[in-house]
């Protein structure tokens, strides 16, 4: 019966400041009823302050076939990392 | 065996109050519990069992307060219990579950809305948390009603027959007997009279948008709250009950 109904990508705010953070799918029969089965089946235990939900249909994905040209560059390029910086122990979240 | 149910003590009109509110809660949870594996789809499996825990929870905090909420949850028989006879109905199908759910949120809803001004200190600060919950369950109830009833000609047979069940239970929960009115005039409890125009109102509301007719008037029944159960009852209180009394010793 699920099968029916369309898949909906889950997006749970863990607190304020930090942002949404895909946390899975449910299938729901519209927008209102996805919300509905995100909070039951993702926030119960307070893990979140927001939720998003998204049509996966929605979803636009890169192409594992293009996963070369796409990311490969970058591994050679670790200047790119804050790594060579003291972070101060009060920043969060990074 | 002896009732647990301290009838002759001076505040009997507040634990008399409390009994009603906790074994509604308790005998609802324990009905919607039984889904747990058998929903429709897993997302509702969820869905019902957050139901029933928040009413477990809710049942756990009202009968620790009228006593010792195991043996009252445990340890009482059938004639010994003072919820109303809506949440002992059987789950049926899912719209008849969804039906007993709006029906029993809804009223439980604005029952809670005005608790929160009782002058019970527990019933007050109690309200005040669970009135959150129930306007979720309130919520929930009233979507998925009006989904079944605007949804296939399947469902909304189904939604239609479900209601047609449960309302002539409904009559029950703005009557008024000799231990309510004593806890109204205290001043701790609220009187459902004050809110059936508002109830009725707001079912039709629901019904309506889901393209449902409000259900022909029935005769009601009445007699949860002075003990007088269906049969429902016995068999679900024979499984919830079972294990502590096979095993009074068992802890978990």
């Amino acid at each position: 019966m699920s099968g029916d109904w369309p898949l909906w990508e889950v997006f749970v705010r863990a607190k304020g400041g930090l942002s949404h953070r895909h946390v899975g799918s449910v299938h729901a029969p519209d927008a209102e009823l996805a919300l509905r089965h995100a909070r039951d089946t993702y926030t119960r235990r307070m893990e979140g302050v927001s939720l998003w939900v998204v049509p996966s249909a929605e979803i636009v994905a890169s192409d594992p076939d293009e996963a070369g040209e796409l990311f490969e560059p970058a591994e050679s390029k670790i200047y790119r990392h804050p790594t060579f910086y003291d972070i101060p122990d009060e920043v969060k979240h990074i | 065996m002896a009732s647990v149910a301290p009838v002759d003590a001076p505040d009997s009109a507040r634990v008399g109050y409390l009994l009603r509110l906790g074994d509604d809660a308790l005998v609802l949870g324990q009905r919607l519990s039984e889904w747990c594996g058998h929903a429709p789809v897993l997302e509702v499996d969820l869905s019902l069992a957050n139901l029933a825990l928040d009413l477990i929870g809710e049942a756990n905090l009202l009968l620790g307060t009228a006593g010792d909420a195991d043996r009252l949850a445990f340890h009482r028989d059938v004639l010994e219990f003072h919820n109303c006879l809506l949440v002992e109905q059987p789950n049926g199908d899912f719209a008849q579950t969804i039906a007993r759910q709006l029906l029993y949120s809804t009223w439980q809803h604005m029952q809670l809305q005005r608790l929160t001004g009782s002058s019970d200190k527990f019933l007050a600060e109690f309200s005040a948390k669970a009135v959150k919950e129930i306007a979720y369950h309130r919520e929930l109830a009233s979507e998925w009603t009006v989904r079944l009833g605007d949804g296939t000609e399947e469902s909304a047979r189904r939604m239609a027959e479900g209601l047609d069940w449960c309302w002539r239970f409904v009559p029950e929960l703005f009557e008024v007997d000799e231990t309510l009115q004593a806890a109204i005039e205290s001043g701790i409890a609220a009187d459902p009279r004050e809110f059936e125009e508002q109830y009725r109102l707001a079912i039709a509301a629901v019904l309506a948008e889901g393209q449902l007719e409000t259900p022909a008037e029935q005769r009601p029944i009445l007699g949860g709250r002075r003990g007088h159960h269906s049969e429902h009852l016995g068999h679900l209180l024979a499984v919830m009950q079972f294990l502590p009394r096979t095993y009074p010793d068992a802890t978990w």
